[in-house]
């Protein structure tokens, strides 16, 4: 299993500059990807614009969204945007999509939510075309394009998957939500007689540092995921708080087979980063 | 605070001694519809877990409790005049009436105020209260108030039920199923005193009905059942407690607190009886409810937690009960099933109980399950057996050794399969020792049957050479037995290998494709031809061809496929067959074609050699093809010749998928195998012997694709 790390953009308040030095410290890392989180009614910044900014100060790193909301994009639009990143990254972009779980969202963008589920069907299917028919340029770095990922949890989500993409993107939980979710993923990849095995990624939220660190850290988690009522208190539970924890939390999803799993901030300060960084390379985790 | 309890059993009662133990301020009042003496039911059980729990929550009455348990670990079930036991199944039982007995004294001990034989139709006549404990059972007058924010839905089953008493002490948990005149009727029967058992006696509601139980009194119904069981009571009488018949209802609550109402035991959610966790969930509900309050100042919040904690468990339980009754309510057909198996079968029904589980808990039962399978696998007496993964299968002429099949998933096959050394991986080169049966993937027919241009095919001369240098590698190099998977694509041909993902037309130089009616699979794809008598005539022929080939490959099963959508499947549902003519409309005119052509195969391929056929048996979509509908499919197969089908489900329209997890196609194998009375293959994500022992020791299947791919790792 390969760990990546996210970018501190989903939390209000990052400066731009944090950005840029949260990218260019994760390529010099031990990290094997930096991941962005998508969210359009709230103060956080737009994950592809981010990674194509990103693309620009890292040479090595895998540029990973968990997800972008399909949905609220045109279909060329977004291929056009995917396939450009995907070019001027030399061919580091991992697109997770997914149907996202606010109404709001869709309100804002103008777009039916009753029929996001369809949309990203029709959505990924459209994309691939557009890439490998150079309907949208820049020119393909990938045969078959940028590597494409969904998330989501219903029934028809595995099946999307497993009909159009390259694998799975997970939404967050402990190791054993993650085994189930990964069984149902591998058995809709089977199922479609897809060859080999589908890439699994999953992702997890991190906050280091003293008791008022990790307190700031449950806040933006609690905050962020309000809008899941009671579960917020639970994901806020979940967050990783020591160095133990993500050894054992690593350890749990590479024995579900996960593989790369990405640790998003809960807080955005470098500090935090440097942290994870030498946490990872004491556990013998450094992809460099 | 002041805390006002509805409903003095034992959710009521628990709850208000752990939260009054953890805070003595706390001012309680439980109140109770019934006097303190007056107690429906009999007997309760817990489980070892269950037990533990309660000596960490309060020593003081788990010590009473333990010193009034009935403990035993056995499983008896009588069936069909045998008698099979199954140890290592630590379960206690306890008097309903001891049980509130011990708990009301308790509640007094602590200053607990209990008020007894007061109904409370209306909450405004309670004095004011800072929290209410809501555990008034089923039918609760709180939830009722404020059903429109706490949103329960209650399900009635589909069976009739009746709690009893007996004076007589069982010593084992005792499943009965007896089958009179009237009909089925089985009883779930356990100790909870030195002096008496608990009866659950259960039927279906026509053999209520049939045996008058609907007009009966209560002495009348006392009489039938001591008439129907008096063989197990040995002389001893069932007692009546105002017993009555109901359907079991199964009550699930949305939200489990509002303000300052909060949900508890029965009162929140119920789960069928016959896995015995209705007070054990109810108690289970008050230790974490006493103990959110304890660690919480803020009462939203300790309400909150205590529900995030209690739900999760309480709807595992729940789905585990649902399978537990719907097992109950379809018993019928496993009663042609062995006792070995049917105990097998009973005791692994809700998924939670695995055959090295029953192994590990009674090796004596376990090595019985494994010498029962191989005697009636391989017809020989055995002393000693391995697990059923490895018992021979005899289909006409052919014996596969194993019950494990390894389904070749190569991708990227040739179309005219060459030296057998290339494009297979090393698992399908040389297959490992203990699998039984290779079954290649779906071979075409004909170019046009091809689902990519790199599909396998058996259509010519080089291809047949082909498949026979491949047959005769692996029959030199494994004893595994080879099935050739024969199919046309029908409108899911002429595809981008999968790679590329799943449907996706062939950027240049597509072929016609031929379907049962002209409908495109994906908004993407060719509008296929529809068949008329001439492409059938032909298809039918090109399968005949083939299955000759396949013989002279040397082949030993020929399996069909009439599955996912491709051509014969296209005909079968409804969704994809909009046929006027004799192979539309109704189930039986669809069938027409694929059976056609199944008649066909079956007089060429030699009659010592087995066919099998893939189905989806379900389209998972309203208006589709129905597992009813693949129970008459596989019944007029079989009378056609065909000895076995593989489960497949869903993939016959691009929105017609299954619920994906692992073993996801058993439930369906398990109806198929035993409603259809024909021997299946099932897939559907099995990774490990335990899986598979289980689906073969059950019944649930006969044969098992193992997938290899986790083997690398």
């Amino acid at each position: 299993m390969r760990v990546g790390v996210g970018l501190p953009g989903g939390i209000p308040g990052t400066s731009s500059r944090l950005i840029i030095e949260w990218a260019r410290k994760a390529d010099e890392g031990p990290f094997s990807s930096l991941g962005v989180i998508d969210r359009l009614v709230y103060a956080s910044y737009e994950p592809l614009t981010t990674l194509a900014t990103a693309a620009a100060v890292t040479a090595r790193v895998k540029l990973a969204t968990t997800i972008v909301i399909g949905p609220l994009h045109a279909d060329a639009l977004l291929a056009k945007m995917a396939v450009t990143i995907d070019a001027l990254s030399g061919g580091r972009l991992v697109l997770g999509l997914a149907i996202g779980a606010r109404k709001e969202d869709y309100d804002a963008a103008g777009i039916d939510y009753q029929k996001r589920g369809k949309r990203l069907a029709d959505q990924l299917s459209t994309m691939r075309s557009l890439w490998e028919e150079g309907t949208v340029g820049p020119q393909l770095i990938r045969p078959a394009g940028p590597t494409l990922l969904v998330g989501g949890l219903s029934d028809h989500g595995y099946a999307r998957m497993a009909r159009y993409a390259d694998g799975y993107v997970h939404g967050g939980g402990p190791p054993r939500t993650f085994a189930r979710a990964a069984d149902k993923a591998r058995a809709a990849w089977l199922d479609a007689g897809r060859p080999g095995q589908p890439q699994l990624w999953a992702q997890a939220y991190f906050a280091l540092g003293d008791d008022a660190t990790i307190e700031a850290g449950r806040r933006y988690m609690k905050t962020y995921y309000a809008f899941t009522g009671p579960f917020a208190e639970k994901i806020a539970d979940g967050l990783l708080t020591s160095a133990q924890a993500i050894a054992q939390f690593l350890r749990g999803y590479e024995e579900a087979g996960c593989d790369e799993l990405v640790l998003f901030p809960a807080l955005p300060n470098i500090y935090q980063l440097e942290q994870l960084a030498y946490i990872l390379t004491a556990l013998g985790r450094c992809v460099r | 605070m002041k805390i006002t309890i509805l409903g003095g059993g034992p959710a009521g009662l628990y709850s208000g001694l752990l939260i009054k133990k953890a805070n003595p301020a706390h001012d309680i009042t439980i109140i109770e519809r019934n006097s303190a003496d007056v107690t429906y039911g009999w007997g309760v059980v817990f489980s070892d877990r269950t037990l533990a729990s309660f000596q960490r929550a309060d020593y003081k009455s788990y010590e009473q409790i333990a010193s009034q348990f009935v403990i035993w670990d056995t499983i008896d079930v009588y069936f069909r005049g045998a008698r099979l036991h199954c140890g290592g199944h630590v379960i206690a039982g306890i008097s309903r009436k001891a049980l509130l007995n011990i708990l009301q004294k308790r509640c007094l001990e602590l200053g607990i105020s209990l008020q007894f034989s007061r109904e409370v139709n209306d909450l405004a006549e309670l004095p004011a209260y800072d929290l209410l404990i809501a555990a008034d059972g089923i039918n609760s007058a709180a939830r009722g108030a404020y059903a429109r924010y706490f949103l329960p839905t209650i399900e009635p089953g589909k069976a009739k039920y009746i709690w009893l008493g007996a004076d007589k002490v069982l010593d084992a948990f005792t499943f009965i199923f007896r089958e009179n005149e009237h009909g089925l009727f089985q009883v779930h029967a356990y100790p909870f005193s030195g002096t008496a058992s608990t009866f659950l006696l259960e039927c279906d509601e026509a053999s209520w009905l049939n045996a008058g139980l609907d007009k009966a009194s209560e002495a009348e119904n006392l009489a039938y059942c001591q008439r129907l069981l008096a063989e197990n009571l040995d002389g001893a009488s069932l007692l009546s407690n105002n017993s009555k018949w109901i359907n079991f209802p199964t009550l699930k609550t949305r939200f489990w607190h509002h303000n300052n109402i909060v949900l508890l035991g029965d009162c929140a959610h119920t789960a069928h009886f016959s896995i015995g966790s209705g007070t054990k969930l109810a108690m289970e509900d008050a230790i974490a409810l006493a103990s959110s309050l304890e660690q919480h100042q803020d009462l939203e919040t300790a309400l909150n937690a205590y529900e995030l904690e209690r739900k999760p468990v309480v709807e595992v339980f729940q789905k585990a009960a649902a399978e537990s009754q719907a097992y109950f309510e379809t018993l019928k057909r496993y009663l042609g099933l062995d006792p070995v198996q049917f105990a097998f079968q009973l005791l692994t029904r809700s998924g939670r109980i695995s055959y090295d589980d029953l192994k590990f808990r009674d090796v004596r039962f376990g090595e019985s399950v494994d010498r029962w399978y191989m005697q009636k696998a391989s017809d020989t007496q055995v002393i000693v057996a391995p697990p059923p993964m490895f018992a021979p299968m005899k289909l006409r002429g052919l014996i596969i050794p194993t019950r494990i099949v390894l389904l070749q998933r190569t991708g990227a096959a040739t179309s005219s399969p060459g030296d057998t050394r290339e494009g297979y991986p090393e698992v399908v080169q040389q297959p490992p020792g203990n699998v039984g049966l290779v079954l290649t993937e779906l071979t075409a027919v004909s170019a046009e049957g091809r689902i990519t241009p790199d599909s396998p095919g058996i259509y010519n001369a080089e291809q047949v050479a082909a498949w026979k240098r491949r047959v005769k590698h692996i029959y030199s190099v494994s004893p595994a037995k080879i099935a050739l998977q024969l199919g046309h694509a029908g409108r899911r041909g002429s595809t981008r290998p999968r790679s590329e993902g799943l449907d996706r037309p062939l950027r240049g130089g597509n072929w016609q494709l031929l379907s049962a009616s002209p409908i495109p699979y994906t908004p993407q794809s060719q509008v296929p031809k529809e068949m008329d008598r001439g492409d059938m005539v032909q298809v039918r022929n090109q399968f005949v061809r083939a299955a000759q080939a396949a013989e002279e490959a040397g082949f030993d099963l020929l399996h069909l496929d009439f599955a996912h959508g491709y051509l014969l499947a296209s005909f079968l549902s409804p969704l994809t067959n909009l046929r006027n003519d004799e192979y539309g409309g109704d189930p039986e005119r669809r069938l027409s074609f694929p059976l056609e052509v199944f008649d066909a195969v079956r007089v060429t391929w030699p009659q010592e050699k087995p066919i099998s056929v893939a189905l989806s048996v379900t389209d998972c979509m309203k208006g589709g093809f129905t597992v009813e509908d693949a129970v008459i499919v596989a019944r007029t197969l079989k009378a056609h010749g065909c000895d076995m089908l593989e489960i497949l489900a869903g993939q016959t329209t691009i929105d017609s998928q299954p619920a994906y997890g692992r073993g996801f196609l058993t439930a369906f194998s398990d109806r198929l195998r035993n409603e259809a009375s024909i021997p299946t293959l099932v897939g559907g994500y099995l990774t490990t012997s335990n899986e598979i022992n289980t689906i073969l020791a059950a019944g649930r299947a006969d044969l098992c694709i193992m997938e290899m791919t986790h083997l690398d790792t």
